[in-house]
């Protein structure tokens, strides 16, 4: 057999081969497995729609819904023109003149909030629902326009001074929030998903057949969140400040850091709950079961502080109430970064320990 | 004997792995020598992709020895992988990146090899370079994973069922790129259902069942060993039943006979003797002949032969 090469010599081919000419950075396995989790997470328009759209909706939605508007003219009504011309007195009052089987056609349909009738001797009776708060507000201010008119004089002189600071509004407490679940959302997801998917089409075994080194899988999905993270943060931060003025009093660095390991502690929390699972149904039971209690508790739509004193100390452990803790101090309150320590170091024990027990339970098959 | 020792690049001996429910390799030996292109045959579930899984080092076997490249999983596994090719029966490469981008991450991999746009030329996908994997059709998908298999330039190739669910002509095509790189002095082991396959690309081959090897050797000596080189089959509609058998043994040149839902098969030795010598039996039985063919015997024949059953059941 001329032909076929024996064991020694393949030993030796190899050998001679094998002074490879240095790899650039590009061609690095690291760098290679990064940008190719990168660009499928770009190719991706379901991922990129939860990311990205999803949050803006969302902080735009919530924004306008819970917006501090200015205090809301309320629709009365009055039977009589005497009255009407003394509750016109009353500037966040509108006042209509109504036939009485009008006004109370209007007040059963809510188009009004209060009727005023007069009664005996110049008398005036209100009718409205008191469990309707804007009728109880209409009663009182109805009742101060009708009473001054009728030549009452307060005793004590009183005035008004409107704060709308930008920080201390709905929307100030929401942005930092809608960043924090997203951080959560798109690293659990977009980690779960995907390494469950690349098991269930064996491309995981395929890789493992290759001389990859198997940490570097790992980590190319963390380096490659640290890419979309600078997008989803930049964006959401972007909108709320373009349109909402949302301030930023902190660092923009310790907001970053901030960021960054919160990212990388649900990054590996998303790879440790997708190290096993062979279905995506069995992966996104899972990742549903391990967030929702954080969307509900951790302070994302309402303060933390609301739950009992007695179960405080677990939410606050929770990652996503370190990172959305962290965020709001940076954010409202300037918080510097030694000032977030104890948060930071919630998160970094998350990524620790996920991250050491995703690569040691990693199903590969 | 130490010149064959040094001659194989793949020992395997005493190889077992049982799951919860079967034995899915039991007690197998192989021996594939270096330069060859060494074939396992067997019907589904005979435990092909688990010995070649076993050889990559994926799967660890209940008991045997793997000795690849003169080198064992236990102790070599990082260079072992180095001087691998690898394909599996069924991975699904990343839909969302393109052929180029695949290669270039396999070839990350690798100390040596060639290059991304070196290893599409060999297959012959240039003009996808840029397509997504997930728009190319089976055959160029089978194409790329040969491409991802030696974009480390490997001294040994495995190939587990690579053309299977292929139309004709690109099994063709993909039989002609492992054939060049057989010709370059590579090791092959393929597993496959295809018998053709075999026939056209193996030096030998090893026939599998049930985990165990039931033949091994060149196709022609597993063909000349059922000693028949023709296969005659016929039907004979509804007078099947009243078949005299024993009698159709008797012709001469006939070496065996076995009849399976109505039709007839006769492994046979001298078709010009055994053929007209058939026709006057069964006009002998007043059977009428609804169908007739006859073809060379292949490695399909030798396997129902040992076992009775056909490679696929369809
Ligand atoms: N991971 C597993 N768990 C349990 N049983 C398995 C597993 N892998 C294989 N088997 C069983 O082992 C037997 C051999 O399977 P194997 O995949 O090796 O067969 P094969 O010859 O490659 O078949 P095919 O031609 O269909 O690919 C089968 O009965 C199969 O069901
Ligand atoms: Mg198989």
């Amino acid at each position: 057999m001329s032909e076929t090469t024996a064991i020694p010599e393949i030993r030796a081919r190899a050998a001679e081969k094998k002074s490879p000419r240095g790899k650039t950075f590009a061609e690095h396995a690291l760098v290679q497995l990064t940008i190719v989790r990168f660009l499928e997470t770009l190719r991706e328009p379901e991922a990129l729609f939860w990311i990205f759209a999803f949050p803006i909706l969302l902080a735009a939605g919530l924004g306008l819904a819970f917006r501090n508007k200015p205090a809301e003219v309320l629709k009365i009504a009055a039977t009589s023109r005497a009255i009407t011309q003394s509750l016109q007195r009353e500037k966040l009052l509108a006042v209509q003149q109504m036939d009485s089987h009008d006004a109370e056609e209007a007040l059963r349909t809510g188009k009004i909030a209060l009727l005023a009738v007069p009664g005996e001797n110049g008398a005036v009776t209100y009718r409205y629902d008191d469990t309707n708060p804007e009728g109880r507000t209409a009663r009182m201010l109805a009742d101060r326009a009708v009473q001054q008119a009728a030549g009452r004089v307060d005793p004590v002189h009183a005035s008004d001074e409107i704060l709308r600071e930008p920080g201390s509004r709905y929307i100030d407490f929401l942005i930092p929030g809608l960043i924090g679940m997203n951080l959560m959302g798109s690293a659990i997801w977009g980690m779960g998903f995907t390494v469950v998917d690349a098991r269930r089409k064996k491309l995981l075994k395929r890789l493992v057949a290759t001389p990859m080194p198997k940490p570097y899988f790992l980590l190319a999905y963390l380096l490659s969140r640290i890419l979309m993270l600078v997008l989803e943060v930049g964006i959401v931060l972007g909108f709320g400040a373009w349109i909402f003025h949302v301030p930023v009093r902190g660092s923009l660095l310790s907001l970053a850091a901030v960021c960054l390991i919160g990212s990388l502690a649900f990054s590996a929390l998303g790879l440790l709950l997708a190290s096993r699972a062979r279905t995506i149904e069995a992966a996104s039971g899972l990742m549903n079961a391990v967030m929702l209690p954080m969307w509900i508790a951790s302070g994302v739509f309402f303060s933390a502080q609301r739950f009992p004193d007695v179960v405080q100390p677990i939410i606050k452990a929770l990652p996503l109430t370190a990172a959305i803790d962290a965020l709001r101090a940076n954010m409202l309150q300037g918080a510097n970064l030694v000032q977030l320590g104890p948060q930071m170091g919630v998160l970094a024990v998350w990524m620790i320990v996920s991250f050491v027990l995703a690569l040691k339970l990693f199903r590969w098959r | 004997m130490p010149a064959a020792s040094s001659n194989a690049a793949l020992r395997v001996t005493g190889l077992r792995k049982a799951y919860q429910d079967v034995v899915a390799v039991n007690g197998l030996d192989l021996e594939v020598r270096a330069g060859e292109c060494f074939g396992l045959l067997g019907p589904n579930g005979a435990g092909k992709t688990t010995t070649v899984e076993i050889c990559e080092g994926l799967t660890v076997p209940d008991s045997g020895e793997v000795e690849l490249l003169g080198m064992h999983w236990s102790s070599e596994a990082e260079q072992l992988r180095q001087r691998l090719g690898i394909q599996l029966q069924d991975t699904q490469l990343s839909e969302k990146l393109t052929v180029h981008e695949t290669l270039r991450l396999f070839r990350s991999f690798f100390d040596q090899g060639p290059g991304a746009d070196e290893a599409i030329a060999l297959v012959q996908l240039e003009e996808k370079k840029n397509s997504r994997v997930g728009n190319l059709s089976g055959g160029q998908k089978q194409r790329l994973a040969l491409a991802c298999a030696l974009v480390g330039d490997p001294d040994f190739l495995f190939l587990d069922e690579p053309t299977t669910g292929l139309d004709p002509q690109a099994r063709r095509q993909l039989w002609d790129l492992i054939e060049q790189f057989k010709s370059s002095g590579r090791t092959i082991l393929l597993t496959t259902h295809y018998m053709d396959e075999a026939e056209r690309l193996c030096e030998r081959v090893a026939i599998m069942d049930n985990g165990k090897q039931i033949a091994l050797g060149t196709p022609r000596e597993l063909i000349a060993s059922i000693c028949a080189e023709h296969l005659v089959a016929f039907s004979a509609g509804a007078k099947s039943q009243s078949l005299d058998l024993p009698a159709l043994r008797k012709i001469s040149g006939v070496r065996d006979v076995r009849s399976e839902k109505g039709t007839v098969e006769m492994q046979v030795t001298e078709l010009h003797l055994a053929v007209p010598a058939l026709l006057a039996e069964l006009t002998r039985q007043n059977i009428p002949l609804t169908e007739l063919s006859t073809h060379s015997a292949t490695l399909e024949d030798v396997f129902v032969s040992l076992t009775g059953r056909h490679l696929r059941d369809e």
